[in-house]
């Protein structure tokens, strides 16, 4: 345990304040189900990796013992914290879209493409630090939204789901990188690398020097990306609409929402948020985009935004979940368990999640229903009448 | 007074009956037949022209047979699926339990048949988990697909890392990501004739080659497991349009309140339908592993799973058009496989012949804005054609994903999905 | 034939899904042919030879008539020829008039229902349920039914009818039973009765009516529709005139009621003057100002309220709080929000005066919408609509399904904004609630305004016969208003 890691995970913080304080009267049972629900999924995840390493002839607590020894090393913190910073920015697009019951399978395709076309127009000028920085984000954004925007626009002009459209144009914009990550194109071959030129320095953001290592300084980025996102959504008409639309697009329709429009923009804003998803990676570590730059993270981080359950705070507990997960793969590997028990992990978590959080929404919905009943039972004159309705 | 009895007076269109003719999205046999033999004639068309001889091979077609297998078991796997309205776009992940249960039994007791079975109901078990999510618990569609997508894929890779790093499985080739090869089906090829076919396929005739290669191709080294999934095909249309139980089926994902109201056990049919969905989508993988290769190898299926839903909706959730959409990226799978770059440059040829005679279609029925488009894009591919010599190969590998996109675009509106597909169902809740 | 009465939320319907197995009693008995028996579930009910037509109907409509009646019931003559030819033997037998192989999706409302009763009958129902039968029929489809209800009873058939209208039951019924508050208050020999006595029966008190006090109507034009035509694709994709050409006007104070048998274009026209729906031509006009190019909100802003028909789908976000549903449809508008921000606190503290000032009967403004009854929501939706003064509002079946309480209060409130010069599109399906409320009335058939009538001298027979688009006996049109 380090003490100069301490700082990094008080930045964090903030973001997570603010979801309380919010809803003055906050039933507390309601809490105490939101709280629920996760705990048990995680309760249930433990049971069933325990009986996956039982089945496999490995003893399961020797890998919760792995894992809280190494929760402790400054080093195995700083990585899982830059691990988070990039899953944390992949989820919150996710959640943006799933906000609206808006499918956003795509930004996996969104984020490499973004980052592609980044590291392309990073590495081609050369400006100084404060023009360069915000170039290669809004290059990458602006990107990466309109390959999502194809697919909200498909939605809204053709009436085609965006679930597998942007399925499709995720292996799209796998062979439209592969055809451009090419020397007779945008790449250079050194070696028996292909890249694309690297950014130049005024082009990196800054780090903290930690004892653990580097931490990335696009953490902070992220919180504050997380902070805009709830205040949007909960602060805001937009956000008020966008909520609207995912409870019930009839009724959001009927209130003079333009539903066509709000997919639209949505998609625009979920890919945007994706094309953040590959900034960290580009602009604290690799500063150019080669044929190893890390795809896959969008769909860790759409199992990301369902665990976290489409909330900034949730979602950062889940990243860092996930991210720690991840970085604990190797560890584990050492102590005689597999790389290849993360995934099973973080696959049963989702699954578990889904499941316990729609049987929790589900139990709190009645309890709510009934509880209204009794209350208005003992109160209210006409009691006979409520209570008939909420039965029927 | 006078003017309403007026406005009376002029009586509309029968209030019951509609006057338009039901064809739209429903073609009749023999309209099916001229289409494909059409499309036929094009394609051998653009063969003569293009000198592409690949495309009308016997490796050609018998490729497009293996390839569009999988994506249409997949494909109907997904119909099954939504036909009792249950969205399930966990086929992907089912298909990867496939190949693993496949790979792992088959190698494990030396019997290709018993990693068949295997497959099936691994895949079956993953449709049990999303039966389970989004049937019982209410789970919205998407996201329990979403969820067994992730889980999948990571149990594959655990399993077959512990199955096949033991000393016995490493020493026949197994490794981390893959298991040593299996046992595979038997195959079927007719004597004489197959040769005979590939002799008539090389000599490059106007459409009597054509057609050589293409019976070649399907008598040539046909698997059982093909014949297995064709039969499957026609006998899922029997099942779900001619028997009381594919009527019970269909009714639920229709109208799951009506079919509460007649005594039907909803749950029980979507258990039933999501169940042979995993069961299908698992053979697809099955096919995959040990038909198409022969060893399991991790993230084999390729995103698959996604095509094969992806020809269901293209076929109208039908199992004609769902085989349609299959071959049509069984097709372009198979020629991106083969090193012909002239075949694969003659496709454009075939894209445009289509787009051109589509435009004309259009301008037949007087839609002369369509038809004025079609034929502008239809022009610029035929540039395109004779300007460059060949494809860029990255973009064949998506020609299915783009051709899902092109159609779901153009003629999505046209298509009619079950009326509570994709709908949470709870019993009891209808009024 | 036996009818059973009762007010909305009587608990008929809860009593139909008992009988039919679909709910199950807590206590109690159910005897058939004098033996007792416990339905778990539609199928044993069905098996017992009880059938139901339900009020909205259970049909499938990408399914055929054969597929929708054989579907359940496979076993008695397959799905193919012989069922067909049993569905032609009973529909020939009864005069039904239903072809097996027509889709469901393309039959009207009176020919649905008689594939819901042919259904049935193929289960060799011997009594039958009917749910709100006539609810969706005109007063001659009504008759029509009656006549095919009449030669089941004759062939030893017994029918159970639920209803709410009664003259119809008067006219039909052997044996009448009232129920109130889920409890049964009287056995009535309907030919010792007169429907006012039931009706008072029904209610438990004197009746409330919806009576409109003398006129307010000015003559300030409000809203003024010009020549509205809308066509839309229909399921085959081939466009369909949905309105044809509407005109009409209301003044400050003035409610106009549209009647018409539902599905003549009535939702439409409510989603055309609310933009929800795109007109092909035609003009809305409020207040002086053409809003037929605004978006919705922009409508909504511009000074109209609007309770829609379904308010579980378009009125509420069922499991939001009631304070974020204060907000639906008035993001844009004071107190809720000011230059794109929302302004929680102030949004609350107006939910809590639309509690208080229209009687909502909830605990608190944080729970969902969901927890409250019928009545109570639609008054929240009803206060609401209220709030920032509209110039029109447009209510569709404002009283739908609501408690007789909740339906008084939702009257009183639209009278009261009537008196402050609101002027009022109302729709409904109720004809008493329509001619007690209106100022004017049109009557709506297949698109187009068929007729007009003075709320004052017209008779709900009258109105019906207008809405088969008869037209007869319409009043006569004011001018001016032809388009």
């Amino acid at each position: 345990m380090n003490a100069n890691t301490k700082p990094p995970a008080a930045a964090e913080r903030p973001a997570k304040g603010l979801g309380k304080g919010l809803g003055k009267g906050i039933d507390r049972e309601k809490l105490l189900l939101a709280v629920a629900a996760p705990v048990l999924a995680l309760i249930a995840t433990m049971v069933i990796t325990a009986i996956v390493l039982l089945c496999s002839g490995k003893e399961p607590f020797g890998a919760l013992r792995v894992m809280g020894t190494y929760l402790g090393y400054s080093d195995y913190q700083v990585n899982t914290l830059n691990q988070a910073t990039t899953y944390y920015l992949g989820a919150l697009a996710v959640a943006f879209g799933f906000r609206m019951k808006l499918f956003n399978i795509g930004v996996d395709g969104q984020y490499r493409i973004g980052a592609f076309f980044a590291a392309v127009a990073g590495g081609a000028v050369n400006l100084p630090a404060v023009l360069e920085i915000p170039m290669i984000m809004v290059v990458s954004m602006a990107c990466a939204g309109l390959w999502a925007g194809i697919a909200g626009w498909l939605k809204v002009t053709r009436g085609v789901s965006e679930v597998i459209t942007s399925i499709m144009l995720n292996a799209v914009a796998g062979s439209v990188i592969a055809y451009l990550l090419n020397p007779k194109r945008l790449a250079l071959a050194v070696g028996n690398d292909v890249r694309t030129p690297k950014i130049p320095d005024s082009g990196h953001f800054f780090s903290f020097n930690l004892a653990g290592g580097q931490l990335w300084g696009f953490i902070i980025i992220a919180a504050l990306v997380g902070i805009g996102f709830h205040l949007l959504l909960n602060r805001t008409r937009f956000g008020f609409d966008l909520r609207a639309t995912g409870r019930s697009e009839s009724a959001a329709l009927a209130s003079g929402v333009n539903v066509k429009r709000m997919v639209v923009v949505s998609m625009l804003v979920s890919g945007a948020l994706a094309g953040l998803i590959g900034m960290p990676q580009l602009l604290n570590s690799s500063y150019q985009y080669s044929v190893d730059f890390p795809a896959g993270i969008g769909f860790t981080c759409i199992g990301i935004a369902l665990v976290g359950r489409n909330n900034p705070v949730g979602i950062a507990f889940a990243a860092l979940l996930f991210a720690f997960l991840d970085t604990v793969a190797n560890p584990l590997q050492f102590n005689g368990y597999q790389v290849e028990l993360v995934p099973v992990i973080e696959g049963t978590i989702v699954v578990c999640v889904v499941g316990t959080y729609e049987v929790v929404r589900r139990y709190g919905l009645r309890r709510q229903q009934s509880r209204v009943g009794e209350q208005l039972g003992r109160t209210g004159p006409t009691a006979t009448d409520t209570a008939k309705g909420v039965a029927a | 007074m006078a003017a309403t009895s007026l406005e009376g007076a002029d009586a509309p269109q029968p209030r019951t009956a509609k006057a338009a003719p039901r064809a739209v999205g429903r073609l009749r046999p023999w309209q099916v037949m001229i289409a494909l033999a059409a499309l036929f004639v094009v394609i051998s068309l653009a063969r003569q022209l293009s000198g592409g001889t690949d495309l009308t091979s016997v490796g050609q077609w018998g490729g497009t047979l293996s390839f569009a297998m999988p994506i249409g078991l997949a494909g109907l796997g997904g119909l099954w699926a939504e036909r009792a309205g249950v969205v399930n776009i966990g086929l992907e992940g089912m298909m990867v339990l496939g190949t693993f249960g496949g790979g792992y039994v088959a190698w494990h007791t030396h019997s290709a048949w018993l990693g068949l079975l295997a497959g099936i109901a691994l895949g079956a078990l993953g449709g049990l988990l999303h039966a389970y999510l989004t049937v019982t618990l209410g789970v919205d569609h998407i996201v329990s697909g979403v969820a067994i997508n992730l889980l999948a894929p990571g149990f594959a890779a655990y399993l077959s890392k512990l199955a096949f790093t033991t000393p016995a499985a490493t020493a026949q080739g197994g490794g981390q990501k893959q298991s040593p090869p299996v046992p595979g089906f038997s195959r079927i090829t007719i004597p004489g004739l197959s040769s005979w076919l590939a002799h008539l396929d090389a000599h490059h005739w106007f459409l009597v080659s054509d057609l050589a290669g293409l019976i070649g191709g399907i008598v040539t080294g046909l698997s059982v497991i093909t014949v297995l999934a064709v039969a499957l095909l026609i006998g899922s249309y029997f099942v779900l349009w001619r028997t009381p139980f594919g009527l019970r089926l269909r009714s639920c994902g229709e109208n799951p309140t009506a079919a509460e109201s007649l005594g039907v056990n909803v749950y029980r049919y979507k258990y039933a339908a999501v169940l042979v969905s995993g069961g299908l989508a698992g053979l697809g993988g099955v096919f995959i592993a040990m038909v198409n290769s022969n060893f399991f190898l991790d993230g084999q299926t390729g995103g698959r799973g996604y095509i094969g839903l992806a020809s269901m909706i293209f076929g109208n959730w039908r199992i004609g058009g769902l085989a349609a959409g299959a071959g049509l990226f069984g097709y372009t799978d198979s020629l991106q496989g083969r090193a012909d770059t002239t075949s694969v440059h003659a496709l454009l040829l075939i894209v445009a012949v289509l787009l051109i005679g589509l435009a004309l279609w259009n301008g037949y029925r007087r839609r002369y804005l369509r038809a004025g488009i079609g034929l502008a894009i239809g022009a610029l591919v035929v540039v395109w054609f004779t300007a460059t010599k060949s494809l860029p190969a990255e973009f064949l590998v998506v020609t299915p994903h783009i051709t899902t996109l092109l159609v779901m675009g153009l003629a999505s509106q046209r298509l009619r999905m079950p009326k509570a597909d994709g709908l949470v169902y709870r019993r009891g809740q209808g009024t | 034939m036996h009818a059973v009465v009762g007010e909305n939320g009587a608990g008929k319907s809860t009593l139909m899904k008992i009988l039919y197995g679909m709910q199950r009693p807590d206590e109690g008995t159910i005897a058939i042919d004098g033996e007792q028996v416990a339905l778990h579930s539609p199928a044993d009910a069905i098996a017992r030879g009880i059938g139901m037509v339900h009020q909205h109907f259970m049909l499938a409509d990408n399914l055929t008539v054969l597929e929708n009646t054989t579907l359940g019931a496979e076993k008695l003559h397959g799905i193919g020829g012989r069922a067909r030819a049993r569905i032609q033997e009973i529909s020939q037998a009864y005069g039904l008039g239903v072809r097996p192989d027509a889709l469901v999706e393309d039959l009207g409302v009176a020919d649905r229902q008689r594939v819901e009763i042919l259904k049935v009958l193929y289960r060799g129902a011997r009594t039958l349920i009917l749910d709100e039968p006539t609810s969706v029929l005109v007063p001659q489809e009504v008759d029509a039914l009656f006549d095919n209800l009449r030669g089941l009873k004759e062939e030893g058939l017994t029918v159970l009818f639920i209803s709410h209208k009664l003259d119809e039951v008067l006219k039909v019924a052997d044996a009448i039973t009232v129920i109130r508050r889920g409890t049964t208050v009287a056995e009535v020999d309907p030919a010792g009765t007169t429907s006012r006595r039931l009706a008072e029966l029904m209610v438990g008190s004197e009746l409330p009516s919806p009576e409109a006090s003398e006129s307010t109507v000015t003559d300030t034009e409000v809203l003024a529709v010009r020549g509205l035509t809308l066509t839309e694709p229909d399921a085959d994709g081939v466009a369909r005139t949905v309105l044809d050409g509407i005109s009409l006007t209301i003044h400050r104070g003035e409610v106009l009621g549209i009647a018409g048998v539902e599905g003549n274009g009535q939702a439409e026209l409510v989603e055309t003057i609310m933009g929800m729906r795109a007109a092909d031509s035609g003009s809305v006009v409020l207040d002086g100002k053409d809003i037929s190019g605004l978006l919705t909100r922009a409508r909504r802003e511009a000074g109209i309220g609007y309770i829609p028909e379904d308010r579980h789908r378009h009125g509420l976000l069922l499991e939001a709080p009631l304070w974020e549903n204060r907000i639906l449809g008035h993001v844009t508008e004071a107190p809720n929000s000011r230059r794109g921000i929302l302004h929680p606190s102030a949004a609350r503290q107006d939910t809590a005066r639309i509690v208080a000032e229209y009687d909502v009967r909830t605990p608190g403004i944080e729970v969902t919408a969901a927890s409250l009854s019928g009545g109570n929501q639609q008054k929240l939706i009803v206060g609401r609509e209220m709030s920032g003064d509209p110039a029109l509002l447009i209510a569709a079946h404002p009283t739908r399904g609501v408690d007789v309480g909740a339906q008084a209060q939702i009257w009183d409130a639209v009278r009261d904004a009537r008196r402050r010069g609101l002027a009022v599109l109302l729709i409904s399906a109720d004809l008493d609630e329509l001619i007690g409320l209106s100022d004017t009335l049109r009557v709506i058939y297949r698109g187009r305004i068929v007729a007009d009538a003075d709320p004052a001298t017209v008779t709900s027979e009258e109105l019906g016969s207008a809405m088969t688009g008869a037209a007869a006996n319409g009043n006569e049109r004011p001018e001016g208003d032809t388009p």
